[in-house]
């Protein structure tokens, strides 16, 4: 029998996100499992209860009934108690049923408790593991994305200027200059966008690998003069040292002056966002300059944030809105549902609508923080590193010591020539000795015309090897000399044979010449 | 015509087919070249003709007129993705007429040398009937298995090295007989087994090698028809033949050793033959993980959205016949400001050169077709990458993994650029047996499906 997905009314203040579309809702399907909504829920993404039906989504007016039937819950935020409804999302969640969401079991050790108690299954998708396989799974990353973009949006709606430089017959307008603080998934985000939009952007991070990332998306990435390895595990930054952090921050304060738009997105797994920008950078921007800090929920990395709000200080608008994504909610829902559907593909490898919590399968094994009213969380670390540091260091040692041997083997080499060079003059020596003057004269002849061949050859260019095996083809017809000579011999063997060359020869002369020709007349620029 | 005349217009020709090998060393001055090449073929056969020693005219002419009229027939029909298969029967002709041309100057009675002379005149012989002869067979065995007659499958015989070895060696052996014999009658023997050997020698060789080695067998066999010329000049002391053997052989060589340099093997392997027997499965499935399918309609949209796409296409393309909507997509993309180019490997396809014809011939402007070395540097600013039909020229495991092995194989870094859609039939590894981490990489996506109907999907799409 195939299970039943559910997936409830957001009943978080100010989500707007849903976490199943009608669009997702088909592939469920695909997958064999049949899908039921409350009434409602996609309302303020703009999916509405009738674009569900027409999906084949089933739509459920009571939501105790919803969640009494559904086998897997589908969730944005973590089941929650919601004084205004009368309603404890735990308590309705079934004995033994399964849960997919954001659940943060860091910051949520009671929610885990209750959840276990209730003997479900819940998948955490805030824990998916940061491998490339789990990608399509991952998330954190599809909402870090959708909040990069929205952080520049929110800046331009606050800034008073344009972001593209233009020339008009107003006069010049410099384009608007956006510093970048965190190059992860948010970051590369908000850099494309501000980037497409025109500004000038730069771009700040602790990990000197993103280096490439950064400039392939079209901004500059600022270096510090100052080696230190900021890659933690799973491709998250760490702690820095303090002489860093003091480099990184003079390099801020010189670049605050600068810039009109500062957007961070420093972030360090379980640990309060590091203060980046202070009161006195604040201080020294431009009036009208706008700071947006997607780290609010973390506290901040500007230390006048106040998360959640949206605050003028010093003639600066800094935004610390705490969900950015639920201001995309259309797009939100899109790629999170699309997100929970890669997860429960691979949760139902023989698409028969029964899920199948494998905890040898990594990804799953990562995720899935209770199992059966067991809770599972923290997994063990994941096998892979996104980024091995230790390479980089190795790599610049390795290439001492084979510099050696290939000093003897290429010495071994131009010893290897000099013999073969040697015995061939030898051997075109001992020919000499005996071969008859007519010979010699041929043989000079056939050398040069090697040489000559070889210098020409060379010379052509790959695009045009087909013809010129063709018009070799040809010109080896010259073959047909041979057969032309020999034809009025007076054997008649001889002279049947020569014939049956000067025949095939023929054909390829002809042949080799006019199909070179067809050839030759396609390459057109 | 006198002796003087003939040598001067044998000197004007060798000039003038040297001016059609340079003439090919750009697009616009390949046509001209072609044309003095055939104004030198037209003179070396009018001067010979026009000699002294040709007198049966009729017999001649009928042979010419036949062989022109077979020659231009099918030299218009052919397909260009049966280029190589043209190419391959024209080297057996070229082969056949050297093992032809060499019994008759060995039976020839108005021939006398005497000494040394005599002997070498019969190495010659004995020479140029045995490249000729190898050729020959195995240049079309090349064509049948280009042309899907015979399976491209390499066939390992047992102790198959040996048994060339012995090959090689009763050869020699009856070379020795050969030229030692009193009369012609009785060196007629070993020339005769000695061209049988050869002929089973060439089907041996061919009969070894894998359809993805045929662009270095094709042009080692180019170059066996220019020896092969050149022994002929040298057994009738015909200074052009010499000369236009030398170059094609030289020819041949050349594209040989780029092939082999462009799969980075040693050309004794190649022809040893049995390539991705072994060690091949031993790295397959080692790289397993997930791919990300993709559908026609969403690559048509990926590469409507691009700034830049580079298309690499492979054999599989003219499997396809897919070159000509390629161009309709081309044209598309560029009527959108997409900068569409393509990059070509230099083994792609079947024979030297064979990707670059396809896609000329289907109207492909050729300065965007770019060689390997020319576009390589350009992936990392590539939006989307479309192979099509193509998987082991654009293997990463050929630059990070030591033990695979294409390693050291040159490849097209595709996997640098943003996305890279890989257009395949299926998950099946490519001609070398090798699994293609590029597959799931994080960057790239699969269309799975008949290459000619998802572009067809694709240009619909566009």
């Amino acid at each position: 029998m195939s299970m039943k997905i559910g997936a409830p009314r957001e009943v978080h203040p100010d989500e707007t996100r849903v976490a199943v579309t009608p669009d997702t809702a088909e592939q469920l399907h695909k997958l064999g499992f049949s899908v039921a909504i409350e009434a409602g829920a996609g309302e303020k993404a703009h999916f509405s209860d009738d674009a569900y039906r027409e999906a084949g989504v089933e739509i459920v007016e009571n939501v105790k009934d919803l969640w009494a039937r559904s086998d897997i819950l589908l969730k944005v935020n973590a089941p929650e108690t919601h004084p205004h409804e009368a309603l404890d999302e735990i308590e309705l969640l079934r004995e033994g049923g399964t849960l997919i969401s954001f659940i943060w079991p860091a910051q949520n050790p009671e929610l885990m408790k209750r959840l276990a108690a209730r003997k479900a299954t819940v998948l955490a998708m805030d824990s998916v593991p940061r491998i490339s396989r789990a990608q399509k799974v991952d998330a954190l990353s599809s909402m870090a994305n959708v909040a990069g973009y929205r952080a520049v949006v929110e800046a331009a709606n606050y800034f008073g200027r344009f972001f593209t430089g233009q020339v008009t017959a107003a006069g010049k307008v410099p384009p608007a200059k956006v510093l970048v603080i965190g190059a992860g998934v948010a970051g590369l985000a908000a850099i494309g966008a501000a980037g497409s939009m025109g500004a000038v952007v730069r771009a700040f991070d602790t990990r000197p690998e993103v280096k490439e990332q950064v400039e392939s998306m079209g901004a500059e990435f600022l270096m510090l003069d100052f080696e230190e390895e900021g890659s933690g595990e799973g491709g998250y930054a760490k702690v820095m040292s303090k002489e860093f952090i003091k480099a990184e921050m003079a390099l801020f304060a010189r670049q605050a002056m600068e810039v009109d738009i500062i957007i961070t997105t420093a972030l360090i797994p379980g640990k309060p966002a590091p203060k980046l920008i202070t009161e006195a950078m604040v201080e020294s921007m431009q009036e009208g300059s706008i700071i947006v800090d997607l780290a609010a929920r973390q506290g901040g990395n500007c230390a006048l944030c106040e998360p959640g709000e949206v605050v003028e200080r010093h003639g600066v608008t800094i935004v610390g809105e705490l969900e950015l994504p639920t201001r995309l909610p259309t797009q939100s829902s899109q790629l999170y549902g699309t997100n929970l559907r890669h997860l429960l593909t691979d949760l139902t490898p023989n698409k028969d609508g029964r899920i199948d919590v494998d905890m040898e399968d990594e990804v799953i094994r990562g995720t899935t923080v209770i199992k059966e009213g067991t809770i599972t969380w923290p997994p063990p670390s994941p096998k892979l590193q996104a980024t091995p540091p230790p390479a980089e260091a190795s790599a610049t040692e390795t290439p001492l010591s084979p510099a050696v041997p290939e000093a003897t083997t290429g010495k071994s080499k131009g010893l290897a020539t000099a013999a073969m060079m040697g015995v061939g003059l030898l051997a075109l020596l001992g020919l000499g000795s005996v071969a008859p003057a007519d010979f010699l004269a041929h043989f000079t002849v056939f050398v040069l015309a090697c040489f000559v061949g070889y210098m020409v050859i060379w010379n052509v260019t790959p695009a045009l090897h087909t013809p010129l095996m063709s018009v070799t083809n040809a010109i080896s017809g010259i073959i047909v000399i041979g057969a032309l000579l020999q034809i009025s011999s007076p054997s008649g063997l001889v002279m049947g044979l020569a014939a049956i060359s000067i025949l095939i020869a023929t054909i390829n002369v002809f042949g080799g010449f006019y199909v070179t020709q067809r050839m030759l007349h396609m390459f057109r620029k | 015509m006198t002796e003087g005349i003939l040598t001067t217009a044998y000197i004007a020709a060798s000039i003038l087919f040297i001016l059609a090998l340079g003439g090919l060393s750009h697009p616009e001055t390949a046509r001209r070249g072609n044309l003095y090449g055939i104004i030198g073929m037209a003179i070396a056969l009018v001067a010979t003709i026009g000699g002294a020693q040709v007198t049966s005219y009729v017999t001649l002419a009928g042979c010419m007129a036949v062989g022109a009229v077979i020659g231009i027939f099918v030299a218009s029909r052919v397909q260009m993705t049966q280029m190589p298969e043209l190419v391959a029967i024209l080297h057996s002709f070229v082969g056949l007429a050297a093992v032809l041309v060499g019994f008759a100057s060995y039976l020839d009675p108005e021939i006398h040398f005497e000494g040394v002379e005599k002997t070498i005149h019969e190495i010659e012989i004995y020479l140029g009937v045995l490249i000729g002869a190898v050729t020959f067979t195995g240049s079309v065995i090349a064509f049948g298995k280009l042309s899907a007659r015979i399976s491209s499958k390499p066939l390992a015989l047992p102790a198959r090295h040996w048994l060339n070895l012995g090959l090689g060696l009763v050869c020699l052996g009856l070379g020795f007989v050969f030229v030692g014999a009193e009369d012609t009658g009785s060196g007629l023997i070993p020339l005769l087994i000695m061209t049988l050997i050869a002929f089973v020698f060439g089907v041996h060789m061919v009969m070894a090698i894998g359809g993805a080695d045929m662009p270095v067998v094709i042009s080692m066999l180019n170059s066996y028809s220019g020896w092969a010329a050149a022994a002929t000049g040298f057994m009738l002391s015909n200074d052009l033949l010499i000369v236009t053997g030398a170059l094609v052989g030289s020819s041949g060589a050349i594209l040989s050793y780029i092939m082999c340099r462009a799969m980075n093997r040693k050309f004794l392997a190649v022809i040893a033959g049995g390539f991705g027997t072994a060690g091949g499965t031993a790295t397959a499935g080692s790289h397993q993980g997930e791919v990300v399918a993709i559908s026609a309609e969403e690559t048509a949209a990926l590469l409507k959205d691009a700034r830049n796409v580079i298309i690499v296409p492979g054999y599989g393309m003219a499997v396809a016949q897919a070159q000509h909507v390629i161009n309709e997509i081309t044209h598309k993309l560029h009527d959108h400001g997409v900068e569409v180019r393509f990059a070509i490997h230099p083994v792609a396809g079947r024979m030297p050169g064979h990707m670059n014809v396809l896609l000329a011939e289907a109207k492909i402007p050729y300065d965007i077709v770019m060689e390997m070395d020319e576009i390589n540097d350009d992936f990392p600013d590539t939006d989307t990458v479309l192979v099509i039909g193509a998987n082991d020229i654009v293997n990463p495991s050929a630059q990070t993994d030591p033990d695979s092995p294409i390693a050291g194989m040159p490849v097209l870094e595709v996997w640098k650029a943003k996305t890279v859609v890989v257009m395949k039939r299926s998950m099946a590894t490519g001609y070398a047996g090798v699994q293609n981490p590029l597959f799931f990489e994080a960057n790239t996506r699969m269309l799975f499906g008949d290459a000619r109907a998802s572009v067809d999907a694709i240009l619909a799409g566009i």
